[in-house]
């Protein structure tokens, strides 16, 4: 893979607003959700920021995302409207999924943001659909599918590597590897740690990046979208990265004992937000802070004083027209 | 918590209950686990597993400490591989074993559909009796606190459909126990339908192992006007609205089916013969469901010289939404269910809805998340 060019001062700054803006969103969404006006699972993506970030900042407009139940990240990384999920996780029609989906099924159509499931796992076929729907109608669009790791073993994963390697479709795998699937560690999940291996075995060109680095994720995301618009088939990027807080809800679980606080500690260190906030002067930064703090205070004032849906949207949209 | 009329009619009722010394209060999530380590006790074939079964919150506490106690050989977590897992189960159980495959979620089991309907359901007959598939795969339906689309389905009717499946819905500690015992000692793949609001009910429960027997519907409150059956959950509420109901002056026999497959359709047209009126309500969507095969069931039993009316309750026919201003029209409720059991009752009379604050009191708790 060639060493694509450094970043430019733009570039920065628009990595870091993405960036900063998932953060301080979902801290937001943690602070609230205490108060109860949020009645939705939350599966928060804080220190995962800069995967999605890092992909989505290689994609145009055309292309796609799809994401998990931990896909607030996602959504917003790829231009999915802050008002529309907080409305959305408040249970308003104005939300993006109407009040229908909540936290969990995040969508945007008009970002290309497919909608998230709660079922681990059964969006990465669905996304392949996707990436077939683009090849045959040669709009050049690709798409990235994320998934945990969990959601690797999973047979539709497998299933969806080898047909999408054996028809080359225009995808590219993320797998978030935060090393557990809620409270169970990757040890007492997989035989091997060797995911890239058993990949790349379907002749699908993977990489790895272990610490989270923004750039890194996002130098690997050119050079697959590249390829991808080339013809060349689906591309495998596995990140290592770590899930600060719960697995659902807004606090931490280091207390619980399925892991120790010191697992955090590295992780805390890299913190993307800050190595990138820290890349900007400080005046830049400050003016990108205070609009992300602008644009939070108004997603969650248009959430709250938004109406609730109507009773008849309860049979709305049950079936199609 | 159930009612007291419950919980006595579950101690007097209760099959293996001698005399009441020899049991206490229990709430359903520890009648399920002590299910499981009596049996696990008596039967070394016995083992149980499944996703996060032996993690920190041990499926809303009903497998915690079961790894501990019976080791990693006989409780053990999986990978996210429910249709593999699941075949797993089966294979075990037709050489002999007798697995208890456990999911968080009813939902789930969409993901073992092929194997527990085009495998465990059908071996037995299909091999002409030379194995049988004693497993049993226990799943939980959501609710509230927006579990949404994928996180609050009552699949059941989709087992009963299937011959060769038994498919039972405890709706109290005592026939969690109870059933969960049957379903292990059965040798036949059992659905054991769980109620993610029930964990915390408690109810009169013996300490010594003892069966529910399938097939066998419970009458848990007595009554002339209206006879409600109400599934899994709904029990609750029935008997909620059966309190309400008592006060404008209906009195309504409550039944629990308990086991889904087989049915005792017996039980449910002796009291619809004796009322006249049945009001089913399930924890389900109406068509093709548990309310169709019970309503079916009492007409052609009964015959049309009974003059029963029927009527069914449900989910919604949509899916059921976050919102929770839209998620409680989705579900029947105390009040709704007595509304329409009161119109049932007197067809002639003016609409009645019991007072709403009466109808919250009849909630004595709520459940609140984190999930
Ligand atoms: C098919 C299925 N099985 C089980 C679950 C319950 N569950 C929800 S999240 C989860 C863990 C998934 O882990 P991973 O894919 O690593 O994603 P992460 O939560 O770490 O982001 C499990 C087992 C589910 N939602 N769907
Ligand atoms: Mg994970």
């Amino acid at each position: 893979m060639e060493p694509s060019s450094s970043p430019s001062s733009k570039d920065l700054q628009r990595i870091y607003r993405s960036l900063r803006l998932i953060r301080r969103a979902e801290e937001e969404v943690a602070r609230i959700y205490p108060s109860d006006k949020i009645k939705s699972p939350v599966h928060l993506s804080i220190g995962q920021e800069s995967v999605a970030v890092g992909v989505c900042d290689m994609l145009d407009k055309k292309d796609a995302v799809s994401g998990t139940y931990r896909g607030h990240a996602t959504y917003l990384a790829k231009g999915g409207s802050l008002k529309g999920m907080i409305a959305e996780m408040y249970g308003k029609d104005t939300g993006c999924a109407r009040g229908k989906g909540g936290s969990m099924h995040l969508i945007e159509a008009n970002a290309n943001v497919l909608g998230s499931s709660a079922v681990v796992g059964t969006t990465i076929p669905i996304a392949m659909g996707w990436a077939l729907a683009a090849k045959k109608r040669k709009t050049g669009a690709v798409i990235a599918a994320f998934l945990g790791d969990g959601a690797t073993e999973e047979g539709a994963f497998y299933e969806s590597l080898n047909f999408a390697s054996l028809h080359k479709l225009p995808i590219l795998f993320v797998c978030e590897n935060n090393g557990y699937a809620i409270h169970t560690p990757l040890s007492k999940r997989w035989a091997t740690q060797h995911l890239c291996q058993r990949v790349a075995s379907y002749d699908i060109p993977t990489f790895r990046i272990e610490d989270g680095d923004v750039f890194s994720i996002r130098n690997v995301t050119a050079w697959a979208v590249d390829a991808m618009r080339k013809g060349e088939g689906p591309v495998f990027m596995e990140c290592l990265i770590y899930r600060w807080r719960e697995h659902v809800g807004p606090g931490d679980d280091y207390h619980i004992g399925y892991r120790q606080k010191n697992e955090l500690q590295p992780w805390m260190e890299t913190d993307q937000v800050e190595k990138v906030g820290k890349m900007l002067d400080a005046e830049t930064r400050k003016k990108i802070d205070k609009a992300v703090e602008k644009e939070i205070a108004e997603a969650i004032d248009f959430a709250e004083k938004s109406p609730v849906p109507k009773p008849r949207a309860l049979m709305e949209y049950v079936y199609a027209d | 918590m159930p009612t007291k009329a419950k919980t006595k009619s579950a101690a007097k009722k209760g099959a293996g209950a001698k005399k009441a010394s020899d049991g206490r209060v229990l709430r359903y999530v520890d009648a399920l686990k002590e299910a499981v380590i009596q049996e696990m006790e008596r039967d070394p074939d016995v083992f149980l597993f499944g996703l996060d079964v032996d993690d920190p919150k041990g499926i809303q506490g009903s497998t915690l400490g079961l790894q501990q106690r019976f080791g990693r050989e006989r409780v053990f977590n999986t990978p996210l591989s429910e249709d593999a897992m699941t075949g797993l189960a089966i294979g075990a159980a037709m050489a002999g074993m007798r697995p208890i495959h456990v999911h968080i979620r009813m939902d789930f089991l969409m993901l073992c559909m092929n194997q527990i309907i085009n495998m465990a359901a059908k071996a037995h007959y299909m091999y002409g009796g030379q194995v049988k598939v004693p497993m049993v795969v226990r799943s939980m339906i959501g609710k509230s606190w927006g579990q949404g689309a994928q996180h609050s389905q009552g699949l059941y009717s989709m087992f009963m459909h299937v011959p060769g499946l038994k498919v039972v819905a405890p709706s109290n500690a005592h026939d969690a126990k109870g059933c969960l015992i049957s379903a292990i000692r059965d040798n036949n793949p059992t659905i054991f339908v769980e109620h993610r609001l029930l964990y915390p009910t408690e109810a009169y429960t013996p300490n010594e192992a003892y069966t529910v027997p399938f097939g066998k519907a419970r009458v848990v409150a007595k009554g002339d006007d209206v006879t409600m059956v109400g599934v899994s959950n709904m029990v609750i509420e029935c008997l909620r609205a059966h309190e309400l109901l008592a006060e404008a002056g209906i009195s309504t026999e409550v039944i629990d089916p308990i086991s889904l497959v087989p049915l005792d359709i017996d039980t449910i047209v002796k009291s619809a013969k004796k009322t006249k009126k049945l009001l089913v309500v399930d924890n389900s969507w109406l068509t093709c469901g548990a309310s169709a095969e019970i309503v079916a069931g009492v007409l052609e039993r009964a015959g049309p010289e009974a003059g029963i009316k029927v009527q069914r309750m449900g989910f919604a026919p949509t899916t059921c939404p976050t919102a929770p201003n839209l998620e409680a029209l989705f579900y029947p409720n105390p009040a709704t269910i007595a509304e329409a059991a009161y119109a049932l009752a007197k067809p002639k009379a003016k609409r009645w809805k019991p007072d709403p604050k009466k109808a919250q009191l009849a909630y004595q708790m709520q459940f609140r998340g984190p999930f």
